[in-house]
């Protein structure tokens, strides 16, 4: 540690404190102006014009389709943290364990999906899923159904969608945490007598927990803002929360509505990452290998 | 110590170990040629040998972590040559530190005890007697982090001997620590090892290390069994020049044999540089063969100032001298290579003054003459 407990080391060289907040401030400014900005004044909105008033957030609760479009998009979020983690654990163990060219192939695997438009994949999707897509011709060529099933529009294929669009997102986070458990841990388990089961459960599981953590935030939190995937996949019958407030804004004009709408889900969010924070105790892993 | 940890003379049987005729290559590197050790019950075996010895990959193969090409590993009597290394019983101590940092102290050392399916109030009670006997008493809340590298080492180590394995292996388990921590840590792991009669192999490449704490060290070298023996044989009748150049500290002059002669027998042979001497071979050498001498710096006596020269000595000049408190280590250079001279006394350094001429000889058992390589 430096002398003057002020300054940040990077690279070698020592920046005081004013510099460094220059370095920060694009950023920063980014953050205030583009993001801080406009929320303060959608909330402000909600609550202030024309005067202070909570109608709109009791419209939120009042109306049950409001509700419904929270809980849903809650629910479906949740489901895919869940499933992205299932999916992705496995995949990462095994590339933490991996070395060259098998394991660049499936860094690519994950990340070339990351790199393609969201709006490409959810497409793929419509075209796998649709009444005459792939999958039904599929299912119908080997007569397990006789007519096209509706799979578009119904909250299985949302689900399905965005857990296919977000895995990479669960995979890397796992990754990393999982690659930077040490060998000799594994060793030293097995050594005091411990099998595979017990290894996993006792010292990598454990070990993994920031990087479920971390993935599962990343994941739930992009899947409750998600637009493009719900829109397209679900429509107006699945539609979530995303989808709600642009209509409030561009259809309805209803600026302070949208702005308890975001207020409501912001409340709801950090009440979950708290709690969530609390289950998976991130602060006791601080400062360890 | 530790209530109940004793082994019995039954247990002790357990102890045994052997590696029988071991190959391990990796690629086309051979890590492992034929080599066969037993280890016997109660016994602290050190296996010494450079980076690239295979001492290591012998190690792993006695844990289960890597499996030979060919060639068995008993424990106890029983083939454990493929068996995972979670059923083998053994205790571990790893170079890195190896606590698990999601668990407390505590919880670590019982741990192996878990897995054992010991009660919980058992469990407890073990590990703290555990703790107890490497002096960590009222550590058990802490976390591994907030220890130091010692005091983790010797948690690890309560770790490895609260189950009563029946062998500890440990692999280079101080190398992390200084040197002066390093040395408590050798005399502590030796006393625990007798009061739990456990049979130790212990990796090292540290000679001193090996010399202190072994009952008897394997020398490794390229992956072959140099020689196995108590550290005294070792230092004193080294088998090959490899040997006697690894453990201790050893002058090489190289030779040429005058005439044939059997291992352990005296001869001739004419020094680099055309002196000649007498020295004893360490094994069987024809006339003419090409050799080594190997002579410690110990065993070299300094003749006077040497003018006329005295009893068949070598001639020498003193050319530096390495004051190190007890002793004094004179570099002198001969007609062949600068040799190293230790003096123990004062009152022979005195005399050693740089640049003065001197007569050097020994006594021809200290002097081993091995085939050149």
């Amino acid at each position: 540690m430096s002398a003057r407990p002020a300054s940040f080391r990077l690279g070698g060289r020592s920046y005081s404190p004013a510099a460094s907040l220059l370095l920060a401030l694009p950023f920063l400014a980014m953050i205030v102006l583009a993001f801080l900005l406009p929320l303060a004044m959608l909330l402000h909105e909600s609550l202030f014009v024309p005067s202070f008033s909570l109608a709109n957030y009791e419209k939120v609760f009042d109306q049950a389709v409001y509700l419904r479009v929270m809980g849903r998009t809650l629910r479906i979020s949740a489901f895919v943290t869940v499933i992205t983690l299932l999916l992705a654990y496995p995949l990462a163990a095994l590339m933490a364990r991996t070395r060259g060219l098998l394991l660049a192939i499936l860094l690519l695997a994950v990340l070339l999906p990351l790199w393609t438009s969201v709006l490409v994949r959810t497409y793929a999707w419509l075209v796998l899923l649709q009444r005459n897509g792939v999958l039904n011709d599929i299912l119908s060529g080997l007569h397990i159904i006789a007519t096209p099933t509706q799979f578009l529009r119904t909250e299985g294929a949302v689900v399905l969608a965005m857990s296919h669009v977000l895995l990479p997102f669960m995979v890397l986070p796992l990754y990393a945490a999982l690659r930077s458990i040490p060998d000799d841990y594994v060793r030293a388990a097995q050594m005091l007598g411990a099998g595979s089961f017990s290894v996993f459960r006792h010292v990598v599981l454990p070990l993994s927990l920031p990087g479920i953590s971390s993935g599962c935030l990343m994941v739930f939190l992009l899947a409750i803002g998600f637009f493009v995937t719900p829109a397209l996949i679900g429509g107006p019958q699945q539609m979530m929360l995303a989808t709600l407030v642009q209509q409030q804004v561009t259809e309805m004009l209803d600026w302070p509505f949208a702005g308890a709408l975001v207020g409501v889900l912001l409340l709801v969010v950090l009440a979950l990452v708290l709690a969530f924070n609390r289950v998976v105790r991130l602060d006791r892993f601080v400062g360890q290998v | 110590m530790l209530e109940g940890t004793r082994l019995t003379a039954a247990d002790r049987h357990d102890c045994h170990v052997g590696i029988h005729d071991l190959c391990k290559s990796y690629g086309n590197v051979l890590a492992v040629k034929n080599v066969t050790i037993e280890v016997n019950p109660g016994e602290f075996l050190a296996l010494l040998g450079p980076s690239g010895s295979g001492k290591t990959t012998l190690l792993m193969a006695v844990a289960g972590f890597d499996f030979p090409d060919s060639g068995r590993i008993e424990i106890g009597g029983q083939d454990v040559t493929w068996m995972p290394p979670h059923k083998r019983d053994l205790g571990m101590v790893f170079q890195r530190y190896t606590l698990f940092p999601h668990m407390s102290v505590l919880d670590n050392i019982a741990f192996p005890l878990r897995m054992r399916k010991v009660g919980r109030a058992a469990r407890e009670e073990r590990a703290r007697a555990a703790l107890a006997t490497v002096r960590l008493d009222g550590y058990g809340d802490r976390a591994p982090a907030q220890l130091s590298g010692g005091q983790q080492q010797r948690v690890a180590l309560a770790r490895a001997i609260v189950y009563n394995p029946k062998v500890l292996l440990m692999d280079e388990p101080l190398s992390a620590l200084d040197k002066k921590l390093r040395e408590e840590m050798q005399v502590e792991i030796k006393h625990l090892q007798r009061e739990l009669g456990v049979s130790v192999i212990f990796v090292t490449h540290d000679q001193t290390e090996a010399l202190t704490m072994a009952d008897r060290i394997a020398v490794l070298n390229f992956g072959e069994l140099q020689q196995v023996g108590a550290p005294k044989a070792l230092y004193e009748r080294p088998a090959s020049a490899f040997v006697a150049g690894f453990i201790g500290e050893t002058n090489f002059w190289r030779a040429r044999v005058k005439a044939d002669a059997a291992a352990g027998e005296e001869m001739e042979v004419e020094l680099e540089g055309g002196d000649t001497a007498r020295v004893l071979a360490a094994h069987a050498l024809r006339r003419d063969q090409a050799a080594q001498i190997a002579i410690r710096p110990e065993h070299i006596r300094l003749e006077a100032n040497a003018d006329g020269v005295t009893g068949g000595g070598m001639t020498a000049t003193a050319d530096d001298a390495i004051y190190a408190g007890s002793v004094t280590t004179l570099l002198v250079r001969t007609r062949g290579p600068t040799l190293r001279v230790r003096l123990a006394t004062p009152g022979e350094a005195a005399e050693a003054t740089p640049g003065g001429v001197l007569s050097l000889a020994w006594e021809a058992r200290h002097a081993r003459a091995y085939a050149a390589p």
